[in-house]
């Protein structure tokens, strides 16, 4: 308990108004705990980390932590994290997003981030639902799911994150849950030490806005949902029956160095070529 | 004494386009994002091939207006001059973030060669259409400074100034350069180290932990740390307070929006750049900006050769509008024109400014054609 008061004091901003605004049984200060103990065990000063945040629930994290922080616009952190990146690569820099918000509204973005490599860490804290702004579905929300804009089920089908960053580039592709916390720490650590584009894919409930209108009982149930649903990865395949289960776990680590090395090793290149032929 | 042992100046035969980056680097950018559109495109094209070659000069082409505006405000953040360059329909995507780049004043410069037409519309011919979208195209009251040209030779000082300006201010600034200026071609003197006044945003110098960023100085603007320097503080288009923290408290709200008006308005006179040409003794004004100053200025010419005293005020500040010089000449003139190639989106301003003292008469083109001096002469002569 001591080292969490510890760290509490060393990372959260003192002059910010607590408690958090997130609502019971919301896994969103979770995924902040874990992304704290991720920077510590780096041993990444608060100076050199920035996070850019979107809009809604998961962009108000970025309030709460004393590090560089930039809340921006819906759906367009990581353009500005690009820009952070392509601006001082020596910062880490991580983007803060929440499922609406990376992949409806910034789906093109995210797509390019990865294909372009950039090194950012994506940290995408997915429960399923626009929350913040009252509980309307996203391009995440399961088949079927009811939400206040699809109230007879939502029909169309829902994107496979993993899959959709592994397709598009990304260095580093990762899922983990609120529940298992452990786990999550370290994908976020190894995310953070990685270099390219990371995606952390956080499964994270939303009791009020997601579980009631889809018969949780309670926060209670929907970690317990969590627990029994994400299997890691390698038993996931040996799996005969995948039957709703959600693998965990890396699903892509390749060790490519970011768009910000390579474009500054071409620019240095270039202008000594420059500088020999005048 | 020592001028004529200068080395010669250099000199180049560049379109109003490249002239722009010119300006560019000598003001001191090192950051560019863009999304190809004619008829901005060369910027970004010689954007490519300079900045790679200044000492960690940055070019990202990005997936598209939205994102190439979130790229140079990451940039700028991160202590960078940073720009961007577009056309109409790429002008209309980037308002959302001018206007967080406003809110959380991030200096900024955007260039915006307009094009005619609503919509697609006319992509290779002129237009002067995005006037009043510069002002107000993003959401909400904030306050923004909106420069223009005349000429190549004025894209590389206009564009300078817009460095500085955006710099002072800590604001976005919107250059809006018209098709014409953009792809004429003309001769420049390219500028070199020490011809302009280069002006570089504060940054605080007080201990990290007394720094406030959103805090009232004497001139209104906060001195701005770049991110990863040591002063950790929270930057976001929420309205917020002193310390940068989201409020919605009246008060804390109301402080910070007039302060954001205040800063520009307080230096009115240092953002207002005009030029008159003949307008001691007008009777006659023309009011013009951009590629149509250039056909005024021939045309008051020959008003003055036939005896019309006639003269001409060209607008290099777009906004905040030119109030004090226009209003003034409107006193003394018996008839103000002013001709542009749209419905009449400075006319609106001049009327406005006018109150009903002084004839208004508006010459609009929005067929993608010029407006030409003998168009111009058949008015005020």
């Amino acid at each position: 308990m001591a080292e969490v008061t510890q760290l509490i004091h060393q990372y959260l901003r003192h002059n910010k108004k607590f408690p958090l605004v997130f609502c019971p049984g919301c896994g969103h200060g979770i995924v902040l705990g874990s992304l704290v103990r991720s920077v510590h065990a780096l041993g990444l000063s608060k100076d050199e980390v920035v996070i850019v945040a979107g809009i809604g629930c998961s962009g108000r994290i970025a309030a709460y932590v004393d590090f560089n922080t930039v809340h921006t616009t819906h759906g367009r952190a990581l353009t500005v994290a690009t820009g952070i990146k392509m601006a001082n690569p020596a910062l880490t820099v991580i983007a803060v997003m929440g499922d609406g918000d990376a992949f409806s509204i910034g789906g093109n973005h995210f797509i390019h981030a990865a294909r372009r490599n950039i090194g950012v860490t994506a940290l995408v804290l997915n429960n399923f639902i626009y929350g913040m702004t009252g509980g309307q579905c996203s391009s995440t929300t399961p088949e079927g799911a009811y939400t206040h804009t699809s109230p007879m089920g939502q029909p169309e089908a829902s994107f496979d994150v993993v899959e959709l960053a592994r397709a598009a580039g990304a260095s580093g592709v990762a899922r983990g849950t609120v529940y298992h916390v452990k786990a999550l720490d370290g994908l976020i650590t190894a995310a953070l030490a990685q270099p390219g584009f990371n995606l952390v894919e956080a499964l994270t409930p939303c009791f009020t806005q997601y579980g009631r209108g889809n018969g949780f009982k309670n926060p209670v149930a929907m970690f317990q949902w969590l627990k029994e649903r994400a299997v890691p990865l390698e038993a996931y395949e040996k799996l005969e029956q995948k039957d709703g289960r959600i693998p965990i776990g890396v699903f892509v680590k390749r060790d490519v160095p970011g768009l910000e090395t390579r474009y500054a090793a071409m620019c240095r290149e270039f202008r000594e070529k420059k500088g020999g032929a005048a | 004494m020592t001028q004529h042992l200068r080395k010669k100046r250099r000199e180049a035969f560049v379109l109003g386009n490249e002239a722009v980056v010119e300006g560019a680097l000598a003001a001191g950018c090192s950051f560019y994002a863009g999304y190809p559109i004619t008829p901005s495109t060369e910027i970004m094209e010689t954007m490519a091939r300079r900045l790679p070659l200044a000492p960690d000069g940055v070019f990202i082409q990005m997936e598209d207006e939205i994102a190439s505006m979130g790229a140079i405000i990451g940039a700028s953040l991160a202590g960078r001059k940073a720009m961007t360059a577009t056309s109409g329909p790429g002008f209309s995507l980037m308002q959302e973030q001018i206007g967080y780049a406003a809110m959380t004043e991030t200096p900024l410069v955007i260039v915006d060669v307009m094009r005619g037409g609503a919509s697609t519309g006319l992509p290779t011919s002129p237009g002067q259409g995005d006037v009043q979208q510069a002002r107000w195209g993003a959401h909400g009251d904030h306050p923004i400074i909106v420069l223009s040209a005349t000429d190549v030779p004025q894209c590389v000082e206009m564009t300078v100034a817009a460095f500085n300006f955006a710099e002072k201010y800590r604001t976005p600034v919107v250059l809006l350069l018209d098709e014409i200026t953009a792809h004429t071609r003309e001769k420049i003197t390219l500028p070199e180290p020490g011809d302009f006044e280069i002006f570089s945003r504060l940054v605080p110098t007080m201990p990290p932990e007394w720094y406030k960023p959103y805090e009232e100085t004497l001139r209104g603007v906060p001195p701005m740390p770049p991110v990863g320097s040591g002063y950790r503080f929270h930057v976001t288009g929420l309205t917020h307070d002193l310390l940068g923290f989201p409020t919605s408290r009246p008060e804390e709200v109301r402080a910070l929006v007039e302060r954001q008006f205040r800063k520009i308005d307080r230096f009115f006179q240092d953002v207002q750049l005009v030029e008159h040409v003949d307008t001691e003794d007008a009777e006659v004004l023309v009011v013009a900006y951009g590629c149509v100053a250039r056909s005024a200025r021939l045309a008051v010419k020959q008003a003055r050769d036939v005896g019309v005293r006639a003269g001409l005020l060209v607008l290099n500040t777009l906004f905040p509008f030119p109030r004090a010089h226009v209003e003034k000449l409107m006193r003394t003139c018996r008839l103000v024109v002013v001709p542009e190639l749209n419905v009449g989106q400075i006319s609106r301003e001049v009327k406005r400014v006018n109150e009903g003292y002084t004839a208004v008469r508006t010459i609009n083109r929005i067929d993608g054609q010029i407006i030409t001096p003998s168009q111009i002469f058949k008015e005020i002569a």
